[in-house]
């Protein structure tokens, strides 16, 4: 079983709490958690407090060293770990900060449709997406393209695949960086990461990716949800993917080289796993670009795996998936490395701001918005488990002390080998189907590494980043069909 | 003596491996990793990957070595029933891996490793022989 951590902490107010530099020698600034007294206890259950002290060390580090409420233990940085490294002193990018699947990240879709509409081909429309989404391990993607059209992917992401039909310009406004980040190198992809994500485009990937066909079931701000299409019992579609083994390779090649890094740059580090180099060198510039392109592959995944959904729920409803007002409300990033202006005690600094298992919050009138939700701030999408709810936020003000960053979704708390103990004898899709939840899996065992008693309550998680005031809530929804890889 | 058990880990896997001698030590760990990829035993020997790996130190030479043979499994669709270590030192591994590739009629997978993490990673004397943890990110 897991050690409890020892360390200190301090409480600053109900959601936020001190890991102050003095803890350990080699911190530049403190930690800072987001949570409550109830979450508190799961996560001094794991070493995730102890990584948001090892980031601390990061030369360049600005402020504090932080983590969102659904924090656990992951690589080098915890899951739920915001870091931002001013560039011009020297600061470093870690690919540990980011995370071995780049630019997993979230997309919610609307409908006109209700519930009602659903419930007499809610069996079918979920066998329909089951075999029509390629899913799990091994699956392989619909897009079949050669050398040159894979590097031209890595540049134009979400773009790309909207160029092949597979999607619309305004899928693309309502796309973090517009669907494609800027800068992306496909030189510094390895051999190994192209052969990784060649078969791979395309599909929803497993673990704890899924596709989700939910029902709001709660309204918390009307005006911001009439701005996005969203009342009472809509369907909406979410789905959940990353750069699948594209990104795992590009992620494990930078890990690897920046490791000779560490003693190049005189970088003092606990944790091997925040191998890392200064932004403006030679290796960071390469992961940069490597990262980049592996961002706009999982853009591009989630473009056309939206694309896939709509074609489903056309041959379900006959109807065109404009006429079912299927659109984009918006997609979000939650690990990935960005190159941002902020202000830091009143000066306008570019940092390096990593989020690994958290989300961008843009508060409103921010330039980076698209048009339509200029006057409401950005929306963050928040997936649960599959047996409770799902959120819809918007950033805040208020985001701007942790670098406009907000959760990414429920967090684990229990072990996948501890979820699959626990469900010997029980029938996770019966459960669900008394909820009226219909699931599909490939994997009775990915199924059971996914149920509900194995992450935080996500209403919880929800509660401490809208109480902290970076984040605010404009619908909930809860599921009615998923499918899981 | 056990070759390897599953530890505790909240979002992933991770194994402890015991071995004798660190040559053993390296093998379990390689076969502890197949062991949680796919079922053994429809695996057939069909065919043989050998492997000459450097590495500045032995930490590096363990996660490469497994990094190795997991490019193997997730670029070439390879798992391995066997693995034979012909030779190790603390920087260089000189080592076959036996299997074939995956046929999903035939074969069982179980968990879809992605990567080695160096979370936690140390080989230390133990002792029955040597020890060590390994994350693997699923």
């Amino acid at each position: 079983m897991s050690e409890v951590w020892q360390g200190d902490l301090k409480k600053i107010d109900d959601y936020r709490w001190r890991i102050p530099k003095s803890y350990k020698q080699g911190m530049r600034v403190d930690g800072i958690i987001y949570t409550d007294k109830a979450l508190l206890e799961d996560i001094c259950h794991d070493k995730a407090a102890e990584q948001v002290a090892n980031v601390a060390f990061l030369p360049g580090i600005v402020k504090y060293s932080l983590a969102m409420p659904d924090i656990h233990w992951g690589y080098g940085f915890c899951i739920g770990g915001v870091a931002a490294t001013d560039i011009a002193a020297g600061g470093v990018i870690s690919p540990g900060g980011v995370g071995y699947d780049i630019n997993c990240g979230v997309r919610l879709m609307r409908t006109d449709l209700f519930e009602n509409d659903l419930k007499p081909v809610l069996e079918k429309l979920v066998w329909g997406l089951f075999n029509n989404i390629p899913a799990g391990v091994g699956s392989k993607g619909d897009i079949k393209i050669n050398e040159k059209q894979e590097e031209e992917l890595l540049v134009e992401g979400a773009g790309w695949v909207v160029k092949h039909g597979y999607g619309t310009k305004d899928d693309l406004e309502h796309t973090e960086e517009l669907g494609a980040i800027k800068g992306a190198d496909p030189l510094a992809v390895s051999e190994r990461a192209y052969e990784r994500g060649k078969k791979q485009s395309g599909t929803l990937g497993s673990g704890n990716h899924f596709l989700e066909v939910q029902v709001i079931d709660q309204i918390y701000d009307k005006e911001a949800a009439d701005i996005f299409g969203l009342g009472l019992g809509q369907v909406t579609v979410m789905i959940h993917s990353g750069s699948r083994g594209l990104g795992y390779q590009i992620c494990d090649d930078y890990v690897k080289n920046m490791g000779a890094c560490l003693s190049k740059y005189n970088i003092n580090v606990p944790d091997r796993q925040l191998a890392c180099a200064p932004v403006d060198s030679e290796e960071g510039k390469a992961y940069i670009g490597a990262m980049r392109c592996a961002a706009n592959y999982a853009w591009a995944n989630r473009q056309c795996l939206m694309h896939l959904v709509r074609l489903v729920f056309e041959k379900i409803f006959s109807k065109s998936w404009h006429k079912l007002g299927m659109n984009l409300i918006y997609d979000v990033a939650h690990n990935i490395a960005k190159i941002e202006k902020h202000d830091v005690d009143g000066i306008e600094k570019l940092l390096c701001v990593h989020r690994k298992g958290a989300t961008r919050a843009l508060g409103p009138g921010h330039p980076d918005l698209p048009a339509r939700y200029k006057k409401i701030g950005q929306p963050v999408i928040i997936p649960g488990d599959m047996g409770r709810n799902s959120y819809l936020l918007l950033g805040t003000d208020k985001a701007k002390e942790t670098f406009f960053s907000t959760c990414h979704g429920s967090g684990r708390v229990m072990s996948r080998s501890e979820a699959i103990r626990r469900s010997k004898g029980r029938s996770i899709s019966d459960e669900l189907a008394k909820k009226g939840i219909v699931v599909k899996a490939t994997s009775r065992d990915s199924l059971a590494e996914e149920m509900s008693d194995a992450y935080k309550d996500v209403n919880d998680v929800v509660g401490v980043v809208v109480g902290a005031g970076i984040s605010k809530r404009v619908c909930r929804m809860r599921p009615l069909g998923v499918i899981k890889g | 003596m056990k070759k390897y058990e599953e530890i505790f880990h909240t979002a992933d896997v991770g194994i402890r491996v015991y071995g004798r001698t660190k040559k053993t030590l390296f093998k379990n760990a390689a076969e502890g990793m197949f062991d949680l990829i796919a079922e053994k035993k429809e695996i057939m020997p069909k065919k043989t990957i050998k492997f000459n790996l450097k590495a500045p130190d032995i930490k590096e030479l363990f996660v490469y070595w497994l990094r190795e043979l997991l490019y193997q499994y997730s670029a070439k669709a390879m798992i391995f029933k066997k693995i034979i270590i012909t030779s190790l030192n603390d920087t260089n591994i000189k080592a076959e891996a036996v299997g074939e590739k995956i046929d999903f009629k035939r074969h069982v997978l179980k968990k879809d490793i992605k990567a080695v993490t160096y979370h936690g990673l140390e080989i230390e004397k133990s002792r029955a022989g040597w020890q060590t943890q390994v994350i693997f990110d699923v």
